[in-house]
């Protein structure tokens, strides 16, 4: 189990995490999502120890990873699959990380066969492919078969059987008791691998709960109304507290109101309603909803737009 | 899936320590073809140029050098390029770490950081000093083959015993200039041309250290052991009088040699002070380096 408590890494001005508490538990797959730039990576580098927090504390099963006796026993991280010397063999570089905790040469070869790489154990690392690098990173989680797993987007630029055998490999891991963290800025990747999610954004948390909760709390964001009177009836909305914004073919999307709450309001003040229905935003919406104050950078095509396929133009503007 | 079970794992015994993090540093060390390369080239470069300077100095040395003449200083003499090549190796151990990221996947294994950097430093020292001694002792006897038929070439005209050379030709005479490893302090002076090229060597670990950066690292030591012996060259000598013995140049240059180095006019270190100051800079920095790599996010 990782246990975070008022985590908070500062990098000059900037507050890249910001008093995190979160716990990760052991025997799910625990999904760890922010926008680019919410501070996962640096969270990440905190719990291994390899950056000092600012102020909180990390500890893995009670205590911070340098006090253990055999940490690749405990702990298995793929930060960067990147972040290895290219000019060392497969081999030998999984050698030089089990020698550290004692791991005897056997394993070295199992891991290799594991994750598929016995064939080029021999050749310098520098000449693999994407997908064969991110599979040497794993080889070197896995050496010390550790009770904690920790990935940072994993499957990123991998091909579709890449990305299925390391979802795959994750719900293994889990299903075996172990805990495993993994982050991601996509949640259409988290949604069918993790049972929990924790999601930041600018550092902070912003939702701590499985992923079933978050689906009931936020996939049903919006209510599609189709009305003669969009202007009124968005004014309406705007005064009951809600948003409103046009949809495709004059149709207006509420968020903030539910279904009930849009039929009352169009009825008490006489607006004809032609249509009104619940909106089934997806997971990756809701995350783009959650998380869109607080996204580092902005495109100029308000992500907004680009999401919702029929969105044109903000409301009331 | 796979199963995941560990079947080459035995249970674990014991605290990961020390002795494992030297046979990752050692794993590390030889299995990267640059070291490998580079240390070759260390010994190529002191030995190479050594044995060029001897064989010039056996072709021609002049009557008014040889009673100054110094066999085991000039046997060495690729020592001075030799430790420009030894820099690379010591610099590369450790910013090669940073340059890859591998350093983030090491200190993952190991977070206990003052492990991994004795073991790195150990590993190194052992390697630096195994490379300086094989280039000095060899550079030694490759100069003493020489040293033994020395043309000493006599200018100094109708003098000699065996009458004037003709005019502007020298008296040429064969002397033996070369000394053994039992004669007095030369032991020490061949064991000090490589104690030179391995603490050169371990300067740049500390810079690198310091630095997380290769070239930064490689500068620095370039900067350090020849820059500042150019450098003193050009002081005015009442300047140079209390400046040059603490050159490093100097300093760690006086042990490898039997006459000390400079003109004479000028103080200097005695032989193992000279190479305890040489020395004591390259543990200061990395002393410096090693708080910084214990401290320092990685
Ligand atoms: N070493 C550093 N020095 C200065 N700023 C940093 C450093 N590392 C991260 N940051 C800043 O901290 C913030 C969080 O970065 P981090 O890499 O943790 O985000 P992330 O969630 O992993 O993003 P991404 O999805 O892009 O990987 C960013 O604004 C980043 O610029
Ligand atoms: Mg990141």
């Amino acid at each position: 189990m990782i246990e975070a408590s008022g985590l908070t890494k500062r990098y000059g001005e900037r507050l890249a995490v910001d008093q995190l508490t979160f716990a990760v538990r052991p025997g799910q797959v625990t999904g760890f999502l922010g926008p680019n730039g919410a501070g996962k990576s640096t969270t990440m580098r905190m719990i291994l120890g390899l950056d000092a927090p600012t102020a909180g504390s990390v500890t893995i099963d009670g205590k911070p990873l340098a006090a253990m006796a055999h940490p690749m026993r405990e702990v298995g991280a793929l930060l960067d699959a990147k972040a290895i010397h290219g000019g060392r063999s497969a081999y030998n570089h999984l050698l030089c990380l089990a020698q550290t905790n004692d791991l005897p040469k056997s394993r070295v070869a199992e891991v290799l066969e594991l994750v598929g790489l016995s064939d080029v154990a021999r050749k310098r690392s520098k000449g693999f492919s994407l997908g064969m690098g991110q599979r040497l990173g794993i080889a070197g989680a896995l050496l010390g078969d550790p009770k904690v797993l920790m990935f940072d987007e994993p499957v990123n630029g991998l091909d579709p059987e890449g990305i299925l055998w390391i979802r795959n490999l994750m719900k293994g891991l889990a299903s075996e008791g172990r805990t495993v963290f993994v982050s991601s800025h996509l949640m259409s990747e988290m949604e069918n691998t993790a049972d929990h999610l924790i999601v930041i954004g600018q550092g902070r948390l912003i939702s701590d709960c499985t992923v079933q909760e978050f689906i009931d709390r936020n996939s049903a964001l919006q209510v599609r109304v189709r009305t003669t009177e969009p202007e009124k009836l968005a004014e309406l909305v705007d005064t009951a507290g809600g948003r409103a914004k046009p949809g495709a073919d004059g149709t207006l999307l509420v968020s903030g109101l539910d279904l009930t709450q849009v039929g009352d309001l169009a009825f008490d003040n006489g607006v004809r309603i032609h249509e009104l229905s619940p909106l089934q935003a997806s997971l990756e919406q809701a995350f783009m909803e959650l998380t869109k104050d607080s996204v580092e950078f902005h495109a100029t095509v308000p992500a907004a737009q680009l999401a919702s396929a029929d969105g044109k133009v903000e409301a009331g503007s | 899936m796979t199963t995941l079970t560990a079947v080459g794992l035995p249970p674990a015994t014991g605290r990961a320590g020390f002795g494992g993090a030297l046979r990752s540093e050692w794993t590390k060390i030889r299995s990267v073809r640059s070291t490998v390369w580079t240390l070759l080239a260390t010994a190529i470069v002191t030995i190479g140029i050594s044995t060029l300077f001897a064989w010039g100095s056996s072709g021609h040395t002049d009557i008014q050098d040889v009673p100054t003449f110094d066999p085991v200083r000039s046997a060495m003499f690729g020592i001075v390029f030799g430790q420009l090549v030894i820099v690379v190796i010591g610099a590369m151990t450790m910013s090669s770490e940073y340059a890859t990221g591998m350093i983030r996947t090491s200190l993952t294994s190991m977070p206990r950081r003052g492990v991994v950097f004795g073991a790195k430093l150990s590993v190194f020292t052992g390697v630096a000093l195994v490379t300086g001694l094989f280039c000095s002792f060899t550079s030694f006897f490759i100069g003493q083959a020489f040293f033994a038929k020395v043309s000493v070439h006599d200018f100094r005209g109708p003098v000699g015993a065996k009458g004037p050379g003709p005019a502007g030709h020298p008296v040429i005479t064969i002397h033996d200039l070369s000394t053994t490893i039992g004669a007095p302090h030369v032991l020490q002076a061949v064991i000090g041309g490589g104690l030179y090229l391995a603490v050169s060597g371990l300067l740049a670990f500390g810079l690198a250290a310091l630095l997380r950066h290769t070239a930064g690292a490689i500068t620095a030591a370039i900067g350090v052991l020849f820059v500042t012996f150019i450098m003193a060259q050009f002081l005015p000598s009442d300047w140079a009088k209390h400046v040059d013995k603490w050159v490093p140049f100097f300093a760690g240059g006086q042990l490898w040699g039997l006459r000390k180095l400079g003109d004479g006019s000028i103080p200097m270190l005695s032989p193992w002070t000279g190479f305890a100051v040489f020395a004591a800079y390259a543990a200061a920095v990395i002393v410096a380096g090693a708080v910084l790599f214990k401290k320092r996010d990685a």
